[in-house]
C-alpha cells in the first residue's frame, strides 16, 4: 500500500533501512544475551552465580555495563597515530556486521541470497584482522603490537582450516549458497548424513573458528596474563566496547555458520523415511531450531574458554600447520570420494 | 655458568626491543619489575628490578623488642605467615633455652601444615590463571577459604596471623578446630582429584610446562634455590627433614624430590607436597596433647649476647633468621635469608631463550611472593 505512495527508489531505500536497523538491533540484543550467557556459564563453571544484582538474576547487568562504557571517556595515548587509532574499532565492527548479510534465519527470511554465501562470509570476516593490526600498531604500545602480530599470524593460519572444513560440506552439497545448503539438509543434517568426514570437519571447524575468534584456549592476542590485554590495551570507553561487540558478533556469526552448514540451520531434525516423526519435528518453529543450534555452538565455545589453559604461540601455529591443515586436506579428499561414489544419504 | 648481563642497553639492535613487565603486571603477582629484551617473541635477556615494596623490615626489627619484631615477619611472605612467625619464635626460644609445651608444638605444626596447604592451593589457582585457565582459581579458593576460616576462628585474622609467639602460641585452639579440620581434609582428599582433572592431566597445560624453564641441579645449588623449586631439580633441601624443629622428627612424611627440574616437575612437587601435608595433619589431628599452649615469658625478653641462626621450611623454601644480640632488649642486627630472593635469581638463567608465554609459566611455577624478596 505504501509503495503506491512512494517512488520505487524510496521503497528500496526504506526497505534497506528497516532491514538494516532490525539486523543491528538483533545483533546488539544477541551480543547482550551472549555476554549475559557467558557470565552465567562462567559463573556456574566456577562455583559461583555470576551477576545477580542488576535486574532479575542479573539480567540487566549487560545493559548497565554498556551504559557505563557509553559514558566513559575514550582516551587516546600521546604517541598514538590518532587516525588509525580511532579507525580501527570501526573497521573491526563494520566487518563483522558485513558478514551477517547472507544468513538465513527462517524459511524465506534472508537478507541477501548470495550464490556464494559461504565464501562471502569467510572472505569478509578475514578483513577484521586488518583492524586488529591497525589497533596494535597505532596504539604506540609494545604489548599491543605483540598482541596484534600474534593475532595476525593466528587468524591468517586458522582461516585455512576453517575454510577447508566448510568446503568438505560444500563438496557434498554442491552449492555455496546458504539457502541451498540448508534445503539440502531436509532429509538429515550434514553432520549425520556426511559420515565421518562431516563429523571431523565439524570438530576442525569448531577448533579453527575458536582460534579465529581469538578466544581461549587460543586467546594469545589478548593474553591477559602475558600482554595485559593485547591489541586493545590502550582502548577505553566506547572504542573498547566496539572491539568487545565485534568479538561477540563474530562469535555469533561463527556459531551461525556452524549451525547452518553442519546442523541444518533452521531445518528441523529430520530422519530420512520417518514421515510422522518429521512432521512432529516440523511443528517446532524454525526460530527455535536456528537459535537453539546457534546457542549450542556458542555454549561449546564458552565451555572451552572456561576450561582450558592458553596455548603458546609456537604450539598454536604447530597445531594448525602440522596437524589440522594436512588432516583437513585429507578429509576433503575423502569427502570428495564419498560424494563421487554417492555414499552419503 | 655464564653470568647474565647486568644492564640491558637501551639502544636496540634491529628487530630487538625492550619491554617492561611490571611493576604493575598481572602475572608478576606484585610489584616485581622485569626488563625483558625481546627478539619478536623470543626472550634474549631478563633483568629483574627490585625495591618497589622494600619496607625495611630488618632495620625496623632492630628497634623493636623480641616479642614485637615477629609481627613484622607476617608481612614478608604473607602466604607463609605462620612459618615466618615460627622461625622468629624458635630463634628467641633457642636464645632463651626455653622448652615449650608439647601441646604448643602440635598446634604449631597443625597450623603450619594448614598454611602450607593454603599457600599451595593459592599457588595452584594462580598458576592456572597465569596460563589462561580462569576456572582453577575459583576451585582453589573454595578450599583455601575454608582454611582461612579455620585460622580466623582460632587466630582472629586470616592473613597476617601473628599467632605463633616465643613460648608457644597466642591462644588455645577453638573448640570446633578438630572437627572442622577433619571435615576439611576429608573433603580436600576428594577435591584434589579435580585439581588433577583440570590442570595436571590437561594436554595444553602439560605442553606449556614440560621442558620449559629447566633448572639443572648444579645451577639450583649454586643459586641457592630451595623449597619446591630446589626439590624439583633433585636437591634434598627440606628443612623439616634435614634440621627438624618443633617435633617434625617424630612424624612420618616423605620429602618430595624429583629430578627433571622443569616447570611441570615443580608443579608436581607442590601437588605431592599438598598430599604430604594432609598426611601430617592426619597424624596430628587426633593426638593433640592436653596441657598448656604457652609457657610464660618475661615481659621484656633479652637474648644473651651472641649470634643465633634458625631455619624453617616455608611453603616456598628455606627461611633463615640470623640475629646478633648484644644483650639488649632488641636485636643488634637481624637478617632474613628469604627463599623467594634466591628463587628469583634463578629466573634470568632459565627463562633466557624461551618465549613470553614460557616466562609466565616459569614465574608461575617459581611461585614468587614479591614482599618476601624486598622485605
Amino acid at each position: 500500500m505504501l509503495s503506491g505512495l512512494m517512488s520505487p527508489g524510496l521503497v528500496v531505500v526504506s526497505e534497506a533501512l528497516i532491514v538494516g536497523l532490525s539486523m543491528i538491533m538483533l545483533v546488539v540484543l544477541m551480543a547482550v544475551a551472549m555476554i549475559y550467557m557467558e557470565r552465567k556459564v562462567a559463573g556456574f563453571m566456577q562455583l559461583r552465580l555470576g551477576p545477580m544484582r542488576v535486574g532479575f538474576w542479573g539480567s540487566m547487568q549487560a545493559f548497565a555495563d554498556v551504559l557505563k562504557l557509553l559514558l566513559k571517556e575514550c582516551l587516546t595515548p600521546n604517541g598514538a597515530d590518532k587516525l588509525l587509532f580511532s579507525l580501527a574499532p570501526f573497521i573491526v565492527l563494520v566487518v563483522s556486521f558485513l558478514a551477517l548479510a547472507p544468513f538465513s534465519f527462517a524459511p524465506g527470511l534472508q537478507m541477501w541470497d548470495l550464490n556464494i554465501g559461504v565464501l562471502y562470509v569467510s572472505a569478509v570476516s578475514s578483513i577484521g584482522v586488518i583492524g586488529i593490526l591497525m589497533a596494535g600498531w597505532s596504539s604506540n604500545n609494545k604489548y599491543s603490537l605483540l598482541g596484534a602480530m600474534r593475532s595476525g599470524a593466528q587468524i591468517v593460519s586458522y582461516e585455512l582450516s576453517a575454510g577447508l572444513s566448510i568446503i568438505a560440506i560444500v563438496i557434498m552439497c554442491g552449492s555455496l549458497s546458504i539457502h541451498d545448503i540448508i534445503l539440502s539438509q531436509g532429509d538429515g543434517w550434514w553432520i549425520f548424513k556426511g559420515h565421518l568426514p562431516a563429523m571431523f570437519a565439524f570438530v576442525v571447524f569448531v577448533i579453527a573458528s575458536t582460534a579465529e575468534l581469538n578466544r581461549a584456549p587460543f586467546d594469545l592476542a589478548e593474553a591477559e596474563q602475558e600482554l595485559t590485554a593485547g591489541f586493545h590495551t590502550e582502548y577505553s570507553g566506547m572504542q573498547f566496547a566496539m572491539f568487545f561487540l565485534a568479538e561477540y558478533t563474530n562469535m555469533f556469526i561463527v556459531s551461525m555458520i556452524g549451525a547452518t552448514v553442519f546442523l541444518g540451520g533452521w531445518m528441523p531434525f529430520h530422519v530420512y523415511g520417518f514421515e510422522a516423526f518429521n512432521n512432529i519435528m516440523d511443528y517446532i518453529p524454525s526460530v527455535i531450531w536456528f537459535f537453539g543450534k546457534t546457542f549450542f555452538i556458542l555454549f561449546l565455545i564458552m565451555w572451552f574458554r572456561w576450561t582450558f589453559p592458553r596455548m603458546r604461540i609456537d604450539q598454536l601455529l604447530k597445531l594448525e600447520w602440522k596437524y589440522l591443515l594436512p588432516l583437513s586436506i585429507i578429509n576433503i579428499v575423502i569427502a570428495a570420494f564419498i560424494t563421487i561414489m554417492g555414499w552419503h544419504f | 655458568m655464564e653470568a647474565p648481563n647486568q644492564l640491558i642497553p637501551v639502544e636496540d639492535a634491529p628487530g630487538e626491543f625492550v619491554i617492561n613487565v611490571g611493576p604493575q603486571h598481572p602475572s608478576t603477582h606484585g610489584v616485581l619489575h622485569l626488563r625483558i629484551k625481546l627478539d619478536g617473541e623470543q626472550i634474549l635477556d631478563i633483568e629483574p628490578h627490585l625495591g618497589y615494596i622494600h619496607r625495611g623490615i630488618e632495620k625496623m626489627s632492630e628497634s623493636l623488642g623480641y616479642k614485637q619484631f615477629i609481627y613484622l615477619t607476617s608481612r614478608m611472605d604473607y602466604l607463609s605467615a605462620h612459618m615466618n612467625n615460627q622461625a622468629c619464635s624458635l630463634i628467641v626460644e633457642k636464645g632463651l633455652q626455653l622448652e615449650i609445651p608439647e601441646r604448643a608444638k602440635v598446634i604449631r605444626l597443625l597450623m603450619i601444615e594448614l598454611q602450607r596447604l593454603a599457600s599451595h592451593q593459592l599457588w595452584w589457582g594462580s598458576a592456572g590463571l597465569d596460563m589462561g585457565a580462569v576456572s582453577p582459581f575459583f576451585f582453589a579458593f573454595r578450599e583455601r577459604e575454608q582454611i582461612l576460616e579455620i585460622f580466623e576462628e582460632t587466630c582472629g585474622t586470616r592473613l597476617t596471623m601473628n599467632y605463633i609467639t616465643p613460648g608457644g602460641v597466642m591462644n588455645d585452639l577453638h573448640p570446633s578446630f578438630v572437627k572442622t579440620v577433619k571435615a576439611l581434609i576429608k573433603q580436600f582428599k576428594v577435591n584434589i582429584h579435580e585439581y588433577d582433572k583440570l590442570l595436571t592431566g590437561n594436554i595444553i597445560f602439560q605442553k606449556r610446562t614440560q621442558d620449559v624453564g629447566v633448572l639443572s641441579k648444579e645451577l639450583a645449588i649454586s643459586l641457592g634455590a630451595t623449597g619446591p623449586v630446589g626439590r624439583a631439580s633433585g636437591i634434598s633441601c627440606d628443612v623439616r627433614k634435614l634440621h627438624p624443629y618443633d617435633g617434625y622428627e617424630k612424624l612420618d612424611f616423605k620429602e618430595i624430590v624429583m629430578h627433571k627440574g622443569d616447570s611441570y616437575t615443580r608443579y608436581l612437587v607442590r601437588i605431592e607436597e599438598m598430599k604430604q601435608s594432609m598426611h601430617i595433619i592426619d597424624q596430628l589431628i587426633d593426638n593433640i596433647p592436653e596441657g598448656d599452649f604457652r609457657v610464660k615469658t618475661k615481659a621484656v625478653i633479652r637474648l644473651p649476647e651472641g649470634e643465633y641462626y634458625q631455619r624453617v621450611e616455608t611453603a616456598r623454601g628455606e627461611l633463615g633468621v640470623y640475629i646478633v644480640s648484644d644483650g639488649n632488649k632488641s636485636p643488634y642486627r637481624i637478617k632474613y635469608r628469604t627463599p623467594n630472593f634466591s628463587n628469583l635469581g634463578v629466573l634470568q638463567y632459565i627463562a633466557k631463550g624461551s618465549k613470553i608465554g614460557d616466562l609466565v609459566a616459569i614465574m608461575a611455577t617459581l611461585d614468587l611472593i614479591i614482599p618476601d624478596i624486598d622485605r
